[in-house]
């Protein structure tokens, strides 16, 4: 069946393990038996693409053909999942780990160098009075302002990703959205986010949206590459299961789910069928795909039960920063806020946290 | 980088558990006139909990009368306007007091508190609110202009779901104006008494409920054969249903039974595939498999058959069984120590008939009833395990290449309780819905249950219906 | 209390979207009691301020129809206890308002409690009653559901404040329609204290809005709103019945016409002002595998 794949993130690189993944992929993994032109379990991901890749059609039939996903099964489900009570060791085990797994993010159009200077330094050393805090996985800007972020960050671990591809709408030529690529990528930027182009995927051309998302990915080079489904403008969970799948085809090393512009954006049921999808895509190819949830996210107790879900479809090997993250600002200090709690048995207050 | 969670226990400390337990009759509670009493134990610990009254024959006709005179006098003849706001008022308390009770009735049954607190009780008080609201609107339900009640009800309900069978049993017959002598069952006392301190908190008039504890076979029996008991109601096993019908043969008593089940879950090769896992684990696992309606045969379509047991084996080892105080523990402790040894016998026979058997690793507790979840593959209708009702964690599974094959092996039973259909397609939920011999199909879904929502089986899974408007006709006289 | 206490007198306000805003017109008028003696200032809405309640109205509709009927139960239940504990303030009004005797206007508030909680029964039943499945000449599941009509305008009853107040607004309510409903408008006080009832039981902001104010001049703008789906014109003057049914023509609104005279509020209820707000929705599915 299929192949363990595990991924090893090389010591001196940014923690987002997205440049390991890409090394793996590129190590194509396939099991014997599974003919080529038949997409079953241990086609390659380099396999399925050109398969579906050749026509529209079967791209189509494809994606129509996966499951359906019942709303109220999934969203009774992920309910379920949500009355999980992590308490003690546990929940000082997930804030900890949800604080890794922070891209603290800053997507304004009134953002300047001051601004992201200040996230940076908050990224870094979420909390001044605690060292033992660890820094968040990544900043998330606009790809302007990389380089300011990339000189405030040198020397740690926190990685720069930059949002892209004419973020947050996706709607300009593909010229113009390689070009915001190659702009964050020249820029220094070890992630990039982009977004799919729903106007395609809604009007059914889907091999558009896979030709761009390859693009994109091309044009990042040596950069991780998130894809951003925009869920809430995709409506059905039928759809985001498409969407996921189109991605991950075209070599998304993360699925995400919004850009925070637009409601609703991140919920539990999502991120399950993300997550669903994810797994299913492993067994199929052996490739582990990260999720990012992104937007809504307001606080310690969202983020635990995002963990929960996490833990309980597709287990441990995604409970890390290379695999899930949180795109968020607030959530920062809520979560320091009960981490605090949990060591000193005492409810801090807000002016206990710095602002980012 | 394993994620434990760590222990999350519900505090038994808002429940005060009084040392022994007398008979509610006629409004207050009573020492039985035998002074016989048994020992009502937590089956996750093995922990004695309370004292409990055993009724004796004299207590039954105390019980019985009680509940004639309110009937006649009180009951009866009140408003339903003014029942209605006694319903409303049990209903209200029940929700008031919902935690106490759901931590009482995981002690007493064994079940999970997330399942009691979050099933179980909100389930109870909404049955009491439905059917308060009917109590003042019988003419419009259907049974002509001015349905009349049938007088008192006997109801034995068994130790599954104690407090909600209570309410399934109590609030569609208060509703219509009968009175009733409930017989909790012997494992399962707990809740019920306390519900009986709710109605008593609610003033509801004296012997208008009435709570005997005790032995089946003496209090059960005695009840149901007695003169001043006009309605019985029952829930429990087909073979104690038999011997209710049985002796019931020629008394003119208005007779309903709620009996076993082996349903079939139809998993077609369209199902939403992993709602459908949920489905299958829901159907089966839910309440230890300790369901008359539960989905304890799975029958998939043969072309999707190793894509869905792959699916749901993943599934099962996320599926958490232990304490069932702990708020993340999905499967508790079996009822009783002769339960369990049913559950064996008949998972034995399975593996002896060639089944092959399979679970989860899980640790299970030193003391108490506990069974693992266990999956049968290779399963054929020839099989007991296809046929026999083992009501715990055990889910035989069976293939299927088409619809008519579906149906033929789901109907191939004595039973018609319940059935699961998965499919996306529409028009063959309606069909298969309309083909199979079973009172309740859940599509898409499984174990839903709501007061609005007729409920009962086919053939030997009984007769009579609870919830919705049907639900008030085995209490009128029409 | 001393007799040199002076009260603290309630602000009769209009009820729109969850809060109590004064009129827009900023005018009130001078509600007595039934001997003529000084009662209270109420607001005097005007036409804008039902346009605001239409606003309010439509804008809360659907997340009320969207409720489980449960749901909308049990909230009806809880608006039923906060008038069982408030009735001493009710009898009061009731009593000031209608000019009956303390103990027929404590009867009044206890039949009104008890219509409203008639009617909080009815949410998860109508469905039941009503509605059917058909057995039509076909491989065809074929049901038929009630719906909610939407957005419906009442004229309360002139002369029963309370209990026929509520006996108009508890059955369009039920269901799922969200109401602007326009009081008494000589003794309009107990269905102002009515919606703070309202306000505190978890009802929606917007599903009921309660105006005060002339009749003559809120009537004809209500009954031609083209955003409003039914009328229902038990509080209407007879004099003013052609022109108001006439004006709800525009829309093709339903009616319900008034009984020529007020009816005794307290004979028992039937399901006809429940069923005259709803609409009937019937599916048609084929069955086959």
């Amino acid at each position: 069946m299929e192949t363990e794949v595990t991924t090893t993130v090389p010591s001196g690189v940014a923690a987002s393990g997205g440049v390991a993944l890409d090394e793996v992929r590129r190590a194509v993994v396939t099991s014997g038996g599974a003919g080529s032109s038949i997409i079953g379990m241990g086609s390659s991901v380099g396999e399925m693409l050109s398969y579906l890749g050749r026509s529209e059609t079967e791209l189509r039939r494809f994606l129509h053909g996966l499951p359906g996903v019942d709303q109220v099964g999934a969203e009774a489900r992920a309910a379920s999942l949500a009355t999980r009570s992590i308490k003690t060791s546990a929940k000082l085990w997930a804030l900890e780990m949800a604080v890794r797994m922070v891209d603290l993010t800053t997507l304004e159009g009134a953002d300047t160098p001051g601004k992201v200077l200040s996230l940076c330094a908050k990224a870094r050393r979420p909390d001044p009075a605690d060292a033992a805090v660890p820094s968040v996985a990544a900043v998330c800007i606009y790809p302007d302002l990389v380089p300011v972020a990339k000189q405030a960050l040198a020397g740690s671990s926190v990685a720069v990703a930059a949002v892209a591809t004419a973020f947050p709408s996706g709607r300009a030529s593909l010229a113009v959205k390689l070009a915001d690529v190659r702009d964050a990528v020249m820029n220094g930027a070890d992630e990039v986010d982009m977004v799919i182009d729903r106007g395609a995927f809604l009007s059914g051309r889907y091999g558009l949206v896979l030709e761009e998302v390859q693009a994109v990915k091309e044009a990042c080079g040596r950069a991780h590459l998130k894809v951003i489904l925009e869920t809430g403008e995709l409506v059905t969970y039928d759809n985001v299961r498409r969407a996921s799948y189109l991605a991950m085809v075209g070599g998304a090393d993360f699925i995400k789910t919004s850009t925070g512009k637009v409601s609703p954006s991140a919920t539990l049921p999502v991120a399950l069928v993300m997550l669903e999808a994810v797994r299913d895509f492993a067994d199929l190819t052996g490739v582990r795909v990260g999720v990012k949830v992104a937007g809504g996210i307001r606080n310690a107790k969202d983020a635990i039960r995002y963990l929960v879900v996490v833990n309980e479809t597709v287990g441990e090997n995604w409970l890390n920063p290379s695999m899930f993250r949180f795109g968020a600002s607030s959530l920062l200090n809520d979560l320091l806020m009960q981490r605090s709690k949990q060591l000193t048995g005492v409810y801090a207050g807000t002016d206990d946290y710095s602002l980012s | 980088m394993t994620w434990d969670y760590a222990p999350a226990p519900e505090s038994r400390a808002i429940v005060d558990i009084h040392s022994s337990y007398g008979l509610f009759i006629d409004g207050a509670f009573v020492d039985p006139t035998d002074g016989n009493a048994y020992k009502t134990e937590n089956p996750a610990t093995e922990e004695v909990l309370a004292d409990v009254a055993a009724a004796g024959l004299h207590d039954v006709d105390l019980a019985v009368e009680a509940a004639g005179r309110a009937q006649k006098n009180v009951w009866g003849p009140m408003p339903g306007a003014e029942r209605a706001k006694y319903l409303y008022r049990i209903a209200r308390i029940i929700q008031e007091r919902s935690r106490e009770l759901a931590v009482l009735e995981s002690l007493d049954n064994g079940k999970p508190i997330r399942e009691s607190r979050d099933v179980d009780v909100p389930l109870a008080a909404a049955h009491f609110f439905y059917y308060a609201g009917w109590a003042d609107k019988l003419g419009y339900a259907g049974f002509g202009p001015d349905p009349r009640p049938i007088g008192v009800a006997g109801q034995v309900i068994p130790w599954n779901f104690p407090l909600m069978m209570a309410a399934w049993k109590l609030a569609p017959a208060l509703a219509a104006g009968n009175t009733c002598v409930l017989k909790p069952a012997t494992t399962t006392p707990l809740s019920a008494l306390l519900l009986a301190e709710i109605i008593q908190q609610a003033d509801l008039p004296p012997g208008v409920v009435n709570v005997l504890t005790g032995a089946g076979s003496v209090a059960g029996a005695a009840l149901v054969a007695h003169p001043g008991v006009d309605k019985v109601a029952f829930t429990g096993s087909t073979e104690i249903g038999k011997d209710l019908q049985r002796a019931l043969a020629g008394t003119g008593k208005h007779l309903t039974l709620e009996l076993g089940g082996k349903a079939a879950n139809i998993v077609f090769e369209d199902a939403p595939v992993d709602q459908a896992v949920e489905g299958i684990v829901n159907g089966i696992f839910f309440n230890q498999g300790e369901v008359c309606c539960a989905g304890s045969r799975l029958l998939v379509q043969e072309s999707v058959a190793d894509l869905v047991v792959d699916k749901l084996k993943r599934r099962l080892a996320t599926l958490r069984v232990g304490d069932p105080l702990d708020k993340n523990t999905d499967l508790g402790a079996i009822n009783n120590a002769a339960q369990l040894e049913k559950i064996r016998s008949l998972a034995d026979q399975g593996e002896a008939e060639g089944a092959v058997r399979w679970s989860p690793s899980c640790e299970l507790p030193a003391h108490g009833y506990w069974f693992p979840p266990t999956v049968f593959t290779g399963v054929s209708q020839a099989h007991r395990i296809a046929q026999e009702e083992i009501f715990g964690p055990v889910l035989s599974v069976l293939t299927f290449r088409t619809p008519e094959e579906a149906v033929a092996k789901a109907n191939n039973t004595v039973y018609g309780l319940s059935a699961g259909v998965w499919t996306e397609k529409g028009s063959r939920i309606l069909w298969m819905a309309g083909q199979l011999r079973a009172g309740v199909v859940w599509a898409n879904s499984f174990n839903r249950f709501d007061p609005a929502s007729p409920f009962g089986g086919y053939g030997e899974s009984g007769f009579g219906r609870e919830g919705g408007r049907q639900g008030l006709a085995a209490y009128l006289d029409v | 209390m001393s007799e040199q206490r002076l009260a603290v007198r309630k602000t009769y306000k209009l009820y729109i979207g969850g809060a109590f805003p004064r009129s827009e017109s900023g005018r009130s008028y001078v509600v007595v009691s039934s001997d003529g003696s000084f009662l209270a200032n109420a607001a005097q809405g005007s036409r804008k301020d039902v346009r605001d309640a239409v606003v309010a109205a439509r804008k809360a509709q659907l997340g009320w129809a969207g409720a489980t009927a449960y749901n909308r139960g049990q909230v009806l239940y809880r608006v039923a206890e906060m008038l069982d504990g408030r009735r001493a303030q009710f009898v009061e009004e009731v009593a000031a308002s209608e000019g009956v005797a303390h103990k027929q206007a404590m009867a009044i508030v206890d039949a009104a409690v008890d219509r409203w909680v008639w009617y909080a029964g009815w949410s998860d039943k109508v469905a039941q009653v009503v509605g059917s499945s058909n057995s039509v000449a076909g491989p065809f599941f074929n049901f038929s559901v009630p719906e909610p009509t939407g957005v419906v305008g009442i004229l309360a009853p002139q002369a029963s404040s309370l209990l026929g107040l509520v006996s108009v607004l508890a059955p369009v309510l039920v269901t799922g329609n969200a109401v602007v409903l326009l009081a008494s408008e000589k003794r309009p006080l107990p269905a102002i204290t009515l919606a703070e009832v309202l306000a505190t039981s978890d009802v929606p902001g917007g599903a009921v809005n309660l105006l005060t104010g002339r009749v003559a001049e809120l009537a004809p703008v209500l009954a031609a709103h083209r955003d409003v789906d039914a009328l229902d014109l038990a509080g209407a003057p007879a004099s003013m019945l052609v022109e108001l049914e006439q004006a709800a023509v525009t829309n093709v609104k339903r009616v319900l016409r008034p009984d020529s005279v007020e009816p005794d509020w307290s004979a028992p209820p039937t399901p006809r002002r429940m069923l005259a707000f709803l609409e009937t929705k019937t599916v048609w599915h084929p069955v086959g595998v």
